[in-house]
């Protein structure tokens, strides 16, 4: 279970604050117009900025003192997933060993992953080699590797067309729904959050609202979520 | 860990740029005699270092616009090369400029021969037209390749509205060349005359005298032959304000040196024809010859020297080799640990930053004075001369090194540093698997150019050091006072080879292991 208890962000003019919790194995999406805070709220259950006030749970243990490294979650972001200057493989080995001294038993298991995805016999290729959707697909696959039961998407597939965007969202579906991971999804498409996830977070007016049906959000929306939608 | 790992070093790193800086100066302040201590000659010589300062800068800005202009909108075979040998004279050793130079412009030079022939009087390069000649043959390239950035940095699209409107010539030189010359010209200008104020190899082996002493020799001479301790202290001190203020001018008017993308351009300049490209031609020719001429000299006269090089040249080349590479270990690792943790705004990140380039507020003679200040009750000069010379030249590269670095590293910090944390990949894994190849291109670029100046300095070694310590270019300008110059242009050659070898070592290392 992730819990926000009392987490206030406040930054210059800017002010978010989140109390709620999410079960474990949820799938939610973050939604809200630009500048509401939601890529500060990953940040901040990601470990990257320090909440003004409150704290940040994940099965009762408080992150704050943990690195994110360390902390029991992974994290894609919008683009910069990956080291340009190394292999498939390398950048999927970081997820295993940051210092890359692997054993043979995981050099498999990183050919493994990239089998998983769809990348199977890449290792060695460079990102610059690869379209947006295979760059994805490899971010995607070192998550795999990290094994951490929670996964953070700060909007990772934002680039890609509608076509190729369905298709990743339905991959990590598809793999986070067979390791029982929490999924916590930005995104500012609500077809995104309709498909992909059960749950809906709204941010708006400063505040990240509680996790709601997503179905129901929609059906029925807040003003908020209203004058988002147009 | 990490972090905090990062932080301390660049703080013990700044703290000791910041001592070996501030400690030499306060030596020589307190050790400076009192104000009528200096003569009519210091006088002259603050008065000449301003003089040809600003003469150098002003004929080498001057020159430069016409051959920028010339190269930026013709193309001929050769021009990349021409623009590459361009580079070179920021690498070359001021000692083997001044050879070539002599054996053009001296007394049985080329240009006298000439003159003789056509019934004319003689030129003498040794005075203070040789130091400015000096000058602009080390510099002018400087600025033709400022300019010719500029040049090329004047969007295409300028060109071709400028085309359509029917400019000629004139038109695109009040309308386009102009405002970018008022851009461009004053960096360069001040950049130069910086340069130049600092200048001791030059005024050492073609000024001297009351008419062509700078600071720098002043400074050295009351050291080394007078022994007056007083008056170096108080020249060093005059030395110090010209860098500050000099420095204080050049960060007012220092530009970003990138003008955005423009090199790559694909629309050619408008290259007008009639006597304009007769003129171009011209330009062209005459500074490829003011390059050539006194390096292929320089060449020809040393090549036959080879075979009984004087014995010292070898253990020189030795010590020389040595002091560059300490010099570059030290630059590099210093730089890169500034700049990593400035870049990555650590506490006192805005002090580490100015550590790092405070040395230029200095200058090699300033620096050496002081420590040979501090260092002369514990010890003689000879048997330092080696660690004192690899210390002030660290001290003098760093800034250019960390300049060439911070960019990079900044970038290196906006791009992946969340990646790094999210991965948890910190300390000597991340660096040796993120930040050396995302920074090898400046880290060997600026390696390469830490060497070649240590490799060519002359400068505070000369007050330091005696024939058991001599380096490289000291050796062959003791050659060249005893005019032994076929020896001297041989020794050169050595020299200018290995300077040249080492820049390209550290440079093409730095690219081979680079990111691609």
């Amino acid at each position: 279970m992730l819990q926000l208890d009392r987490v206030t962000i406040t930054q210059d003019d800017f002010h978010l604050s989140a109390d709620w919790t999410l079960p474990t194995g949820a799938q939610a999406a973050i939604i809200g117009p630009s500048g509401a805070g939601k890529s500060t709220l990953l940040s901040v259950i990601a470990g990257f900025l320090p909440p003004t006030g409150g704290r940040v749970l994940w099965q009762g243990q408080d992150l704050g003192p943990i690195p994110p490294g360390d902390r029991p979650l992974s994290i894609l972001f919008q683009d910069q997933n990956l080291f340009p200057h190394l292999s498939l493989s390398q950048n999927l080995g970081l997820g295993l060993r940051p210092d890359l001294r692997l054993s043979r038993a995981e050099a498999k298991r990183v050919e493994e992953a990239l089998a998983r995805v769809g990348l199977a016999g890449m290792g060695a290729r460079k990102p610059a080699q690869l379209s947006g959707g295979q760059m994805g697909r490899a971010a995607l696959a070192r998550a795999l590797l990290r094994a951490r039961p929670l996964l953070l998407l700060d909007e990772p597939f934002a680039a890609l067309g509608p076509a190729l965007k369905a298709e990743m969202l339905a991959l990590v579906s598809e793999v986070t729904r067979e390791a029982g991971t929490t999924v916590l999804m930005v995104t500012h498409d609500p077809q995104d959050a309709l498909r992909f996830a059960g749950l809906t977070i709204l941010v708006a007016d400063g505040r990240a609202e509680a996790p709601a049906p997503t179905a129901a959000l929609f059906a029925n929306p807040p003003p908020a979520l209203r004058a988002y939608l147009g | 860990m990490a972090r905090r790992a990062l932080a301390i070093t660049g703080a013990l790193v700044a703290a000791s740029v910041a001592a070996l800086a501030l400690l030499p100066l306060g030596a020589v302040l307190i050790r400076a005699g009192d104000w009528p201590a200096l003569g009519p000659g210091d006088w002259a010589a603050l008065r000449f270092t301003l003089t040809q300062a600003l003469i150098s800068a002003a004929l080498s800005c001057l020159l430069a616009i016409p051959v920028a202009r010339a190269l930026a909108r013709r193309r001929f075979p050769g021009r990349g090369a021409l623009i590459a040998l361009m580079g070179a004279p920021f690498l070359l050793p001021v000692i083997v400029a001044v050879l070539g130079l002599v054996a053009i412009f001296g007394r049985a030079g080329l240009v006298n021969d000439a003159l003789a022939l056509l019934g004319l009087p003689r030129v003498q390069v040794y005075g203070p037209q040789g130091v400015i000649l000096a000058h602009v043959f080390l510099n002018l390239p400087l600025a033709v390749r400022m300019l010719l950035m500029g040049w090329l940095s004047i969007p295409a699209e300028r060109f071709r509205l400028a085309a359509s409107l029917g400019f000629g010539p004139p038109q695109m030189l009040r309308h386009l060349e102009a405002p970018m010359l008022r851009a461009v010209l004053p960096g360069a200008f001040v950049l130069i005359f910086v340069l130049c104020l600092t200048s001791f190899a030059v005024a050492l082996t073609l000024g001297g005298g009351p008419r062509a002493t700078t600071v720098e020799l002043a400074i050295f001479q009351a050291l080394r032959l007078d022994f007056d301790l007083g008056r170096a202290g108080l020249l060093a001190g005059l030395q110090f304000l010209l860098c500050v203020a000099a420095a204080a001018a050049a960060w007012r008017v220092a530009r970003p040196t990138a003008f955005g993308a423009g090199l790559g351009r694909l629309l050619p300049l408008p290259a007008p024809g009639g006597w304009r490209r007769g003129g171009d031609g011209l330009a062209i020719f005459l500074a490829a010859l003011f390059l050539i001429l006194p390096l292929s000299a320089v060449l020809a006269r040393g090549l036959p020297g080879l075979a009984d090089l004087p014995a010292t040249v070898w253990p020189a080349l030795g010590r020389s080799l040595s002091i560059a590479l300490a010099s570059t270990a030290l630059t590099t690792g210093a730089a890169l640990v500034l700049a990593l943790a400035v870049a990555r705004g650590t506490k006192g990140a805005r002090l580490m930053d100015a550590a790092a380039l405070l040395p230029l507020a200095t200058s090699g003679l300033v620096l050496g004075v002081g420590l040979f200040v501090l260092l002369r009750p514990i010890t003689p000069p000879g048997p330092v001369a080696l660690p004192v010379t690899i210390a002030v030249n660290t001290a003098l590269s760093l800034p250019f090194a960390y300049r060439l670095l911070l960019p990079q590293a900044q970038a290196l910090h906006a791009d992946y540093d969340r990646l790094s944390r999210a991965l948890g990949l910190s300390g000597l894994p991340w660096l040796r698997l993120v930040a050396l190849p995302r920074l090898a291109r400046p880290l060997g670029f600026g390696a390469g150019l830490s060497a070649a100046f240590a490799m060519g300095d002359l400068g505070v070694i000369a007050l330091f050091a005696s024939d058991r310590e001599a380096t490289l270019p000291l050796v062959i300008e003791r050659l060249m006072g005893s005019y032994r110059m076929d020896q001297a242009m041989a020794a050169a050659l050595v020299l200018v080879s290995s300077s040249l070898a080492l820049f390209w070592a550290f440079d093409a290392g730095g690219r081979r292991y680079a990111a691609t």
